[in-house]
């Protein structure tokens, strides 16, 4: 017998050598969702190593930051994680507020609430409805996100931006929010549930679905937590840690709302918990309006908060503030200060370091994205191609965020 | 000085006899100064132990000390269980930016250290993969280093004369 009719045979050991093909999946792929490149060795279609390179849309912030006042630092914030800004705005905002030692007024810290429990909602809409956009199911990402354009509706109304949001200010907000806004608050109430079960209903027990999505890039909660993973990620693996009840800012002590967690950390769990923080944003809602207390918008903080318009031109005092504060004049405390809140993907951190000049010292961003996508290529190790792309959408791996 | 913070530092000054050069309360965060020279079995320490149980890695940066004569890196720790946090900090020179990795007590110091290393130039005895991770590998400075300002010197029509940096 011939060699080459032998050659469907098993070759004995040794003498055949195992080939990969390298596949770039990126930099500007679509299917992920933004700037992210993965260098995947393939065999076949599993995926045997993956190498993720980061920086495509560096900007540089921390070191912008050591060069602007603390109120030009909101709109940096802005563009970390862009699903979700006003989290990141108000994270800020409480930062620098936990420096200079003000006291916010309650109902100030309820309107807050309100705006950031808005902005997780948005957040989860983006990624739930993009997980089932890449499992093949359209029709729930169209239905579902208008609802994520009527959130942008009530923050353009508040603060006349939509994505980028810049929206409240160190020390409160500048005025009562108008009627316009209150209506479409309580529009959004009204309606958005029932989509939002709509939705639920064409996905969550859905065979295809569930089929396409159980046991795929699974992580457990000892990996997820060596791993650092915070958020609805590390609440999917089975962890109920949340910030907000951790150590409550902005009055969340107040309000009663459950934590959701998963048991296998799958991408079916990251679904379902974003589902339900959803729900449970609304209840945190809901409770902020009936119990809405009295008082001022904003703290008693002159040297930070500027002053109304009419007061600037008609007020020696207002006009001197209104300079200093727009000119970074004003005095900083010496300090560190570490905050983090609960952003749309886990903890939020600012690590701030003032040194009493006009802009900090030293500013670092804690990114939940950049700290746990390190684990994605050990999640996808193993596993087909396909199911890489729905657990990247479903880690909710934000590229502002990522690269700051 | 609470209760936590002593613990802390006691644990650490049993062991490592002289390690802890500051231990306060800031801003409600219990920050501890440590020795450059013993910071990783001191991170191993306040990870491992029973009682401490410093098990999550929230955080991992660098910094520069105004001087710009030494740089710093900052640990923030975090005990789930008993919602504990602790700031653990090391200076050392910037002309022998040299500090053990701990990416073997926690995989996800892996990048944070990279990025420590990328805007810092701190050099992480036996990490992995050190190497540049959101700059260009071509940059040869370390930007986030005070030597190196945001913006353009030689300009004229731009002056920090009057309102300082």
């Amino acid at each position: 017998m011939s060699k080459k009719e032998n050659q469907h045979l098993t070759p004995p050991p040794d003498t055949m050598e195992k080939e990969y093909t390298t596949l770039n999946l990126g930099p500007t792929h679509p299917a992920t969702h933004g700037i992210f490149q993965n260098v995947l060795k393939m065999d076949g279609e599993i995926i045997h190593e993956a190498v993720p390179t980061l920086g495509y849309i560096h900007r540089a912030f921390e070191k912008l930051a050591e060069r602007r006042p603390y109120a030009q630092i909101t709109p940096l914030t802005d563009r970390l994680n862009y699903c979700s800004s006003p989290i990141n705005n108000m994270g800020w905002h409480m930062t620098v507020e936990k420096l200079i030692k003000a006291e916010i007024p309650k109902r100030a810290e309820y309107h807050r609430v309100i705006i950031m429990e808005l902005s997780r909602i948005a957040d989860h809409i983006i990624c739930n409805t993009i997980i089932g956009q890449d499992t093949g199911a359209t029709t729930g990402f169209l239905y579902l996100f208008q609802w994520r354009e009527h959130i942008y509706d009530i923050f353009e109304s508040i603060c006349g931006a939509r994505l980028t949001t810049n929206i409240c200010r160190i020390g409160g907000f500048d005025k009562e929010w108008s009627k316009d806004t209150w209506d479409k608050i309580h529009n959004f109430l009204k309606n958005f549930p029932k989509e939002l079960e709509e939705f639920n209903g064409l996905l969550e027990r859905n065979k295809i679905f569930m089929d396409r999505t159980i046991n795929c890039g699974p992580i457990s909660s000892k990996m997820a937590l060596e791993y650092s993973f915070t958020g609805p990620n590390l609440r999917a693996a089975g962890v109920d840690f949340d910030i907000r009840v951790a150590t409550p800012y902005s009055s969340y002590q107040d309000f009663e709302f459950t934590i959701p967690i998963g048991t296998s950390g799958d991408t079916y769990d990251r679904f379902t918990v974003r589902q339900e923080e959803m729900r449970q944003s609304m209840k945190i809602i809901h409770q902020a309006i009936k119990n809405m207390p009295e008082g001022k918008m904003h703290a008693d903080i002159p040297n930070f908060f500027l002053p109304p318009k009419e007061k600037v031109y008609n007020n020696m005092e207002a006009l001197i503030y209104h300079f200093k504060i727009v000119m970074g004049e004003t005095d900083v405390p010496v300090g560190e200060v570490y905050h983090s809140v609960e952003g749309g993907n886990g903890e939020l951190g600012f690590y701030l370091i003032s040194d009493g000049g006009r802009t900090p010292f030293r500013l670092h961003f804690r990114r939940p994205c950049f700290i746990y996508y390190q684990a994605y290529p050990e999640m996808i190790k193993g596993g087909l191609l396909s199911d890489a792309i729905i657990t990247m959408s479903s880690m909710n791996v934000i590229a502002g965020e990522l690269d700051a | 000085m609470n209760d936590t913070l002593k613990l802390i530092s006691d644990k650490i000054e049993e062991s490592f006899k002289g390690a802890v050069l500051s231990a306060e309360e800031l801003y409600n965060f219990n920050v501890i100064t440590v020795q450059h020279e013993h910071i990783h079995p001191i991170l191993k320490l306040l990870k491992e132990d029973e009682a401490l149980n410093f098990h999550f890695l929230t955080d991992l940066t660098g910094m520069q000390t105004a001087d710009e004569k030494q740089l710093g890196v900052i640990y923030h720790l975090h005990n789930l269980y008993k919602n504990n946090r602790v700031r653990i900090k090391t200076y050392f020179d910037i002309n022998k930016p040299e500090i053990p990795t701990v990416t073997d007590l926690w995989p996800s110091s892996n990048w944070m250290e990279r990025e420590t290393f990328d805007f810092y130039g701190v050099r992480f005895k036996g990490h992995p993969n050190l190497k540049r991770i959101l700059n260009v590998d071509e940059m040869d400075i370390f930007p986030l280093r005070k030597e190196y300002p945001l913006e353009d010197q030689t300009r004229e029509d731009k002056s920090d004369k009057m309102f300082g940096r």
